[in-house]
């Protein structure tokens, strides 16, 4: 597949290498005449250098024949223009956007750019997984089926030591996928399993109810008091 | 008139100016303190120091009871953006952008901006001066 990607910084660079390597056809689009070079050194012929906005660049890098476009510089609102002209006025089958600013996701959404990567809140739960005082931890997004992947730690006072799982009343939609009960093995939990402190479960729940699970689960005032 | 200005360069301060001279309540952001030293001693109107890109700054600008909004940073793709931000997220009524690159500016109007180019604008002034 034609992939054009916007941006050769650390992402993008990274993202051209992998794609490379998969066998696509990519090409990076660059203002920085320095790291376009660079790029030339490390990659082969794979970028243009020049402002992946503008029309007649695009027209350039050959995007009517482009299979993906993925937009990853360091500033949201040349993400958005770059993906907007990808896929309102050349028609890109599939276009997606780094996001630096977490609050601009849903701006994004509503002007038409719905594949979009937060990469601050991305970073921000990968530290939050190593830190044991946070309860709830995103694990993955499931844009196109409305569901998030999380990992729920059940903490000393929580609500839920001493519940069974079905009667926890999880938000509708959801699923309790896997538990992880230390000195055991990892377990698709029955209905009536008890849950101890220190249990982990990997569950699926609908995007956007996470406030309702942390406080069924007596999370938020947990993490106040611990 | 509620008016947002975005960009206090020379053409957004010289527009905050008119406006206020009028009498209408202009709000103007930008994100560098100093870029208001261009607004007349007597403006009467809100210099804030804030980002349009930001939904945080247009509300501290009053966005919800503004009646038109202008977007006149340096870069296409902020002024874009924050034109959409108002008309889409905030529904202001009248909403005007400048886009230089007039390729880009064809493609926002046909997302519903109302752009205006300086080159294309600039270049027929030029050109019909020079017919005359």
């Amino acid at each position: 597949m034609y992939v054009i990607i916007i941006g050769g910084g650390g992402v993008g660079n990274y993202l051209a290498k992998e794609l490379l390597n998969s066998g696509h056809e990519i090409l990076i689009i660059e203002k920085d005449h320095k790291r376009c070079e660079r790029m030339e050194g490390e990659l082969g012929s794979v970028s243009l250098c020049g402002d992946g906005c503008e029309v007649a660049v695009l027209t350039k890098a050959g995007i009517a024949r482009a299979g993906m476009f993925i937009a990853v510089t360091d500033e949201d609102d040349d993400n958005l223009a770059a993906c907007q002209i990808a896929k309102q006025k050349f028609n890109v089958p599939k276009v997606i956007a780094k996001i630096n600013n977490p609050k601009n996701e849903h701006i994004f959404a509503k002007l038409g750019i719905e594949h979009t990567v937060d990469g601050v809140a991305l970073v921000l739960e990968h530290i939050k997984a190593q830190i044991s005082m946070f309860p709830l931890i995103h694990l993955l997004s499931l844009e196109d089926k409305g569901l998030e992947i999380v990992l729920i730690r059940i903490a000393g006072g929580s609500l839920a030591v001493g519940k069974s799982v079905e009667s926890l009343s999880l938000p509708l939609g959801s699923i309790v996928s896997t538990m992880i009960r230390q000195g055991q093995e990892c377990q698709v939990p029955a209905s009536d399993t008890i849950l101890e402190a220190g249990d982990q479960l990997v569950c699926l729940i609908p995007s956007g109810s996470e406030g309702a699970v942390q406080a069924m689960l007596g999370i938020s005032t947990q993490e106040e008091a611990g | 008139m509620n008016v947002i200005i975005m960009g206090c360069g020379r053409v957004g301060a010289e527009l905050a100016r008119l406006l206020d001279a009028e009498g209408h309540k202009v709000s103007i952001l930008d994100m560098d303190a100093s870029s208001f030293d261009k607004l007349p001693p007597d403006f009467k109107g809100t210099a804030l120091l804030e980002s349009a890109t930001d939904e945080e700054g247009l509300q501290k600008a009053n966005i919800t009871k503004a009646d038109a909004f202008v977007a006149v940073t340096r870069e296409d793709d902020k002024n874009a953006m924050a034109a959409q931000i108002a008309k889409e997220i905030f529904n202001v009524p009248r909403v005007i952008c400048r886009i230089y690159d007039p390729l880009r500016e064809e493609f926002y109007e046909s997302l519903g901006l109302e752009g205006i180019s300086p080159t294309v604008v600039f270049a027929r002034l030029l050109k019909e001066k020079l017919e005359k």
